[in-house]
């Protein structure tokens, strides 16, 4: 007995050195406290905290006991489409959002099997679903304040009380006769509900609105082209590279006119800083894709914008592809982190962007740290830090009538929506992403309210090596990968770390994973009924105990395939993406199911 | 008297070229407002009645003009845009055997004038209703439901498929591979 307590004290005495000896070989990286407060257990917004870590500082679970993680539950969402979204965890209720039709449940954590407590069903149009461009996704819900707060595809953001799941208020802001659906997760800063539009394959102009979390009425609006007035670019706007200056950049960047449809969504993630007063959100690609019919700079399409959450007043942009040629949108997740950058303190945010390039911005100015490209990219040669620019490859440029192949990565990126996670005791960035090529032609395309406009005939590849997806660890502090695993499909899913340095990720055949955040190493995986392409989360539930839990169901653009039934003899069904999956109905189903795991 | 059947076989190809060309040069200018019933199920309660149909469709169904017109119609009107070269993305595939509001090219064109509750928009008054008929006729095509005389032959662009005289007919196929 002594001596077993011996042995615990000893190993509890490594670990405490192992976490002090730490910061001194590498300086830490941490999110600010102010955006990501100790954890509580819960899991409130799909990013867990403001600076969008998906960092879990639980540790029941570990390298070493992951592998003997079993089935606690399962729950049906009774929706075989794509399922991107987050559960989320309050109290002792779990919520859950569905694709269209955008059902929202609440789970009773309490009892055993979790049994529905209520669900909510906002009835959205159904002709939204001919205008929602890769699947008719949603990528979760929000809590604040005791309410629950999503979208529908339909263009409506609805407030939901958690406990008796009845409607507060429902606002109509999107249109679908202008191509306009919603699939995006809000967020809830400062008392206003954050959501932007989808549809840039759709000729839609871009915006983000916030909404007021008491009753739902518009506080700002902010577009992504047009003139200064509309974007809110007034005295306090301050980019940091002379590309980004000048007066009405979103009208004169663009053709006559084109700006009214030149696209620019925000249908990705924000994150939101306390201590500075600013949010941070990218804007989608431009339209149409075919660049001849766009010539300029297409601000403020294809970048970031910081701005005041109080007024939507822009602080800085920067734009990670200019006069975008590949639909290139700029929408993933900004992960907030202070560090020690080349000798000095600095507030960055790192972005695996979909243009191939981990980027350290300072997010105090926009001002570019370094680009350093996390997979193969031949559509540009490098980022010039000198004027910030993308240094773009003419032999990879697409235009009218004009063949261009293997470009990679891909329109869906190096990397796309799926959110990576950041854990401080790694000071690693795990990055679920794609890895692909593609054949492009430009054609010429008609605008017609309400239908596609994209003008570029396309069809992918999988791209060096084979394999279609990665799993990549990132050494945000030396700006290299630690390690990256291959997967046989892309890597859709989200990735959350924890403080049992374990990280969770799905595939898109339905295996569900948990791998070391040290190594990489497979220590666990779970086959699920169907592809996962959702965020994996986890919690403590009302026992004292940790779970993780993953929605399954496979769709989103890269499972288009399966959740819409295409047919693969189309080398460019689904935008192209089609041509490169044409085996995944060999291997999955459509889905929607919940699986949340513990330890026995 | 030897050459007999080769002439034989010289005019029936010939009246063959003609019907692939065959077509009123003054098509009507109204726009796709017709209100002809056309049948979404198999299912009537005390059995089907016959099907309706259109005198337009055996006039635009096997003419190679309109079905080549409906090739290019199908991405001028973005057609192309969601249901691709015909394997679909945001809307339904159209060259497989999979017909969610029937196959016959009166639904087809009742389809594209009049919209379908899923996500189809309507272009009742927007498309002129020869054009429809053009689209119509294209759709049936791509899943292999056009003379092979008469569908179009070629791609003018980065190739998705074989071209639409060479795709198997979808419902012969048992199954999309």
């Amino acid at each position: 007995m002594a001596a077993i307590l011996g042995w615990r004290l000893l190993a509890g005495f490594a670990l405490i050195t192992a976490a002090v000896a730490q910061p001194a070989s590498s300086p830490a990286i941490n999110p600010p406290a102010a955006a990501a407060p100790p954890d509580d257990g819960q899991w409130a917004m799909p990013a867990k905290n403001y600076a969008s870590t998906r960092y879990s500082e639980l540790a029941e679970i570990t390298e070493d006991n992951v592998k003997n993680l079993q089935v606690a539950f399962t729950f049906s969402t009774g929706v075989n489409k794509g399922q991107e979204a987050a559960p989320l965890v309050v109290g002792n209720t779990m919520y859950i959002v569905t694709p269209f039709p955008n059902i929202l449940y609440a789970l009773d954590l309490t009892k055993p099997g979790a049994p529905m407590k209520w669900k909510f069903e906002p009835n959205p149009e159904p002709a939204a679903q001919g205008v929602a461009c890769c699947d008719v996704v949603n990528r979760g819900a929000a809590f604040f304040d005791g309410r629950i707060y999503f979208n529908t595809l339909d263009g409506h953001t609805i407030a939901i009380d958690a406990a008796t799941g009845k409607p507060v208020w429902n606002t109509h802001i999107g249109n679908i006769n202008i191509g306009e659906t919603i699939t995006m997760a809000p967020l809830v800063v400062k008392g206003k509900v954050l959501v932007g539009n989808s549809g840039g394959e759709m000729g839609v102009r871009g915006w983000i609105k916030a909404l007021d979390a008491g009753d739902g009425h518009v506080v700002w609006t902010a577009y992504n082209t047009g003139p200064d007035a509309e974007v809110l670019i007034g005295p306090d706007f301050k980019p940091h590279y002379d590309m980004d200056k000048g007066k009405d950049l979103g009208v004169t960047s663009w053709p006559p006119e084109a700006w009214k449809i030149g696209g620019g969504n925000v249908w990705g993630w924000i994150s939101y800083d306390p201590d500075l007063n600013l949010i941070f959100h990218g804007t989608g690609n431009p339209g149409p894709w075919n660049p001849d019919l766009r010539p300029g700079d297409n601000k403020w399409t294809a970048g970031i914008f910081a701005r005041d959450p109080d007024t939507g007043a822009a602080k800085w942009f920067y734009q990670w592809t200019p006069h975008d040629l590949h639909d290139y949108d700029g929408i993933n997740e900004q992960v907030l982190l202070d560090m020690t950058w080349q000798g000095k303190p600095r507030k960055v945010l790192v972005r695996p962007e979909r243009n191939g390039y981990v980027y350290l911005l300072d997010r105090t100015t926009g001002e570019v740290l370094s680009a350093v490209p996390f997979g193969p990219v031949n559509s540009s040669k490098g980022v010039d830090l000198k004027t910030g620019r993308l240094i773009v490859n003419p032999d990879k440029k697409t235009g009218t009538g004009k063949v261009v192949r293997d470009i990679c990565p891909t329109a869906s990126g190096l990397k796309d929506w799926q959110p990576s996670a950041f854990s401080p005791k790694t000071g690693l960035l795990y990055i679920p992403h794609n890895n692909m090529c593609m054949d492009e032609e430009g054609v010429e395309v008609n605008y017609i309210a309400g239908t596609p406009y994209v003008g570029m005939n396309v069809r992918m590849i999988p791209g060096p090596g084979g394999n279609r997806g990665a799993f990549t660890a990132w050494d945000v502090a030396a700006a290299k990968p630690a390690w990256s695993l291959k997967e046989n499909f892309p890597v859709w899913s989200g990735a959350v770390a924890t403080a049992g340095n374990v990280v969770f990720y799905g595939t898109m055949e339905g295996w569900f994973k948990a791998v070391s955040a040290r190594t990489g190493e497979l220590l666990w995986q779970f086959k699920t009924s169907s592809g996962i392409i959702g965020q994996p989360i986890t919690y403590r539930g009302p026992d004292g105990h940790q779970y993780v839990a993953i929605l399954s169901g496979v769709g989103g653009w890269a499972g288009a395939i399966v959740s819409g039934d295409l047919d693969p003899r189309d080398a460019t069904a689904a935008l192209g993406f089609v041509n490169v999956m044409k085996d995944l109905k060999d291997v999955t189903t459509p889905g929607g199911t919940l699986y949340v795991f513990r330890l026995p | 008297m030897k050459r007999g059947p080769l002439l034989l076989v010289f005019a029936i190809l010939a009246v063959a070229g003609c019907q692939r060309e065959e077509r009123d040069t003054r098509p009507q200018s109204a726009l796709g407002s017709g209100d002809q019933p056309a049948a979404v199920t198999a299912l009537e309660p005390g059995g089907q009645r016959p099907a309706s149909s259109d005198t337009k469709a055996g006039v635009f169904e096997a003419n190679a003009f309109h079905l080549s017109e409906g090739k290019r119609l199908f991405n001028w009107f973005n057609c192309s845009g969601c249901h691709a070269n015909g394997g679909g993305g945001m809307g339904p595939a159209l060259m497989d055997q999979k017909w969610l509001y029937g196959s016959s090219i009166e639904s087809i064109h009742a389809t594209i004038r009049d919209g379908r509750p899923n996500g189809m928009p309507s272009f009742r008054d927007k498309i002129p209703d020869d054009q429809i008929w053009e689209l119509a006729a294209f759709v049936r095509a791509l899943s292999g439901n056009a003379p092979k005389s008469a569908a179009p032959s070629r791609d003018d662009d980065m190739m998705p498929h074989p071209s639409e005289n060479r795709l198997p007919d979808a419902a012969t196929l048992g199954k999309s591979p």
